[in-house]
């Protein structure tokens, strides 16, 4: 056998090696990917079934029954859930971006960078009943009352940290050539941040925003001992309020048929407000810049 | 004013480096440079890689700042006035020292915007001044014509080589009286390098222009004076078809001949 013709038997053990290497890895990422899929339908389906059922007009015009009525509805706590998550995201998406651009642009090597990052973290790993019961010793207790506005600060110490992690990385994202290039036409800093590194990554930062909304819009714990939950309809932030991830806690967990088909009811509107959200999300951000 | 390092005396002195010593925190980088640079003519800088013409480009619009850990010592004069110790805004010395790059990097906008940002920093132009502006920038990149009716487009939409045509343009647009190359074609094809050249070769009459560059065939064909640079020392400045027809260095005839490098 020539030198060459050893070679390429070589070549070919190694190949064939190589082939099975590839066919056993995609099995196990295809398995994988088959496992979460599974599941994921499973709740998908579970929830178009049971949901669609208890899904009526009077959903949207009745606030929530007592137990055993014939009508009713989730207007009060889908409002509720609304004003409270809208203001909670619009009251932590600010901090959240600007501690983000902090972070990215002016904290890399600084101390003051390194330690609220690190605080930052443990903000985002904080298991989200701290938060509410930390917004009841704060805010609840010391007003004597439960109220809208309690839950919002409580849904805003959850985006934040959220906001803040996603700003950060997506900055750092970023190549520096992009701002050298924007420093190199005389631009101030303030202005490569706002113009140019912010805008370039807009489209990250507002996915980071969706996700904190999405988060938020499922959140029970923080709820119950701020915002705690009312059986009326009511606008008025000041006083307690309903909320959908709270009624459906209370419902789901009563033996009443027509408060179980009205759980049913809120978890497939919440589902299908995170996918709208989802959506339009990359629909609007799609073909930009 | 100092002595006159290695340039013939007709010719007017835009920028003088005077013993410039630059450090990455510990490391010398660049060693003792004394360098006059003409105005209204390009000046290559050449040598191998990591011999510091890039980081000799940095220092003039004093971009090194932006990383703590670097520093220079010595002065550079521009038009006199030492922009290294000057009180001077770092901003303005950066609107009249524009700089290129070796990748296109496009702002995350139009066409337009892209380069009335620069010309906005400084400037409150009316529409129709704006316009004239960024057209007459486009003309003069040479890439008017292939973007005169897409200027709403996003800037990253056009090829590579565009994008760099754009960014010259970003940079002559605020009209700047030095411009920095910094390896503006070797992310380009043929025809593009070719474009950027003849450009080069135009903006000279307006502005006093650099180019680092790794083609020594690009260097003698688009340059008037030439500096060779080999491990943070400047072996050999001058003009061009000197320093390529008879070197005064065996280092520098080494280099260009390929022999070395």
């Amino acid at each position: 056998m020539s030198a060459f013709a050893t070679m390429d038997a070589a070549r070919m053990g190694m190949h064939r090696k190589r082939k099975v290497m590839n066919v056993v890895a995609l099995t196990l990422a295809l398995g994988a990917m088959a496992f979460g899929l599974f599941w994921l339908i499973w709740i998908l389906i579970e929830t178009v079934r049971l949901g669609v059922g208890g899904l009526a007009l009077s959903v949207f015009t009745e606030s929530t029954p007592p137990p055993l009525a014939e009508t009713g509805g989730l207007a009060n706590a889908i409002v509720g859930s609304l004003l409270m998550v809208s203001l909670a995201t619009a009251l932590g998406t600010p901090i959240g971006v600007m501690a983000g651009v902090y972070l990215a642009e002016y904290g890399k090597t600084t101390w003051l960078g390194a330690v609220t990052g690190f605080i930052n973290d443990i903000l985002l790993s904080a298991p989200s009943i701290v938060i509410g019961l930390f917004i009841y010793a704060a805010v609840v207790a010391t007003t004597k009352t439960f109220s809208g506005y309690a839950g919002v600060l409580a849904l805003a110490l959850i985006v934040i940290p959220v906001v803040v992690r996603t700003t950060e990385n997506m900055l750092s994202l970023i190549p520096n050539a992009l701002r050298e290039a924007a420093y190199a036409l005389g631009t101030p800093k303030w202005k490569v941040i706002a113009s140019v590194t912010l805008k370039a990554a807009r489209a990250g930062v507002i996915t980071g925003v969706l996700l904190a909304l999405a988060r938020i819009a499922g959140e029970t714990a923080p709820l119950l001992f701020t915002a705690l939950s009312n059986q009326f309809f009511t606008a008025n932030m000041g006083e307690p309020m309903a909320s959908l991830p709270v009624t459906i806690f209370k419902f789901a967990m009563s033996p009443y048929q027509n408060w179980q088909e009205l759980a049913w009811a809120g978890v497939f509107l919440i589902t299908l407000g995170v996918l709208a959200l989802n959506i339009l999300a990359r629909v609007l951000f799609r073909n930009k810049h | 004013m100092d002595t006159r390092v290695n340039l013939p005396t007709n010719e007017k002195v835009k920028i003088s480096v005077r013993d410039l010593n630059f450090y990455y925190g510990g490391f010398l980088a660049l060693k003792n440079i004394n360098l006059d640079i003409p105005e209204r003519k390009v000046t290559a800088f050449i040598g191998p890689s990591g011999c510091g013409k890039s980081t000799l480009l940095r220092v003039f619009n004093r971009m090194f700042e932006l990383y703590p850990e670097q520093r220079a010592e010595g002065s550079i004069s521009l038009d006199g006035e030492n922009i290294l110790k000057s009180k001077m805004d770092v901003t303005l010395i950066r609107a009249k020292i524009g700089m290129v790059f070796q990748k296109p990097t496009p702002f995350p906008m139009s066409i337009y915007d892209n380069i009335a940002f620069g010309v906005r920093l400084f400037e409150t132009l009316p529409r129709v001044e704006m316009d004239e502006r960024v057209e007459w920038a486009l003309k003069k990149s040479a890439l008017w014509n292939e973007v005169k009716d897409k200027l709403n487009q996003s800037g990253s939409s056009l090829s590579g080589g565009q994008q760099q045509r754009l960014c010259i343009a970003r940079g002559i647009a605020i009209k700047p009286e030095v411009l920095l190359l910094d390896e503006p074609c070797s992310a380009l094809d043929p025809i593009s390098t070719g474009k950027i050249e003849e450009l080069i070769h135009e903006l000279k009459s307006d502005y006093t222009v650099m180019i680092v560059t790794h083609n020594m065939q690009q260097a003698a064909r688009c340059s008037d004076y030439t500096a060779y640079m080999y491990l943070g020392d400047l072996v050999e400045f001058g003009p061009t078809n000197e320093l390529f027809m008879k070197p005064k260095k065996k280092d520098t005839e080494d280099y260009i001949t390929g022999r070395f490098g």
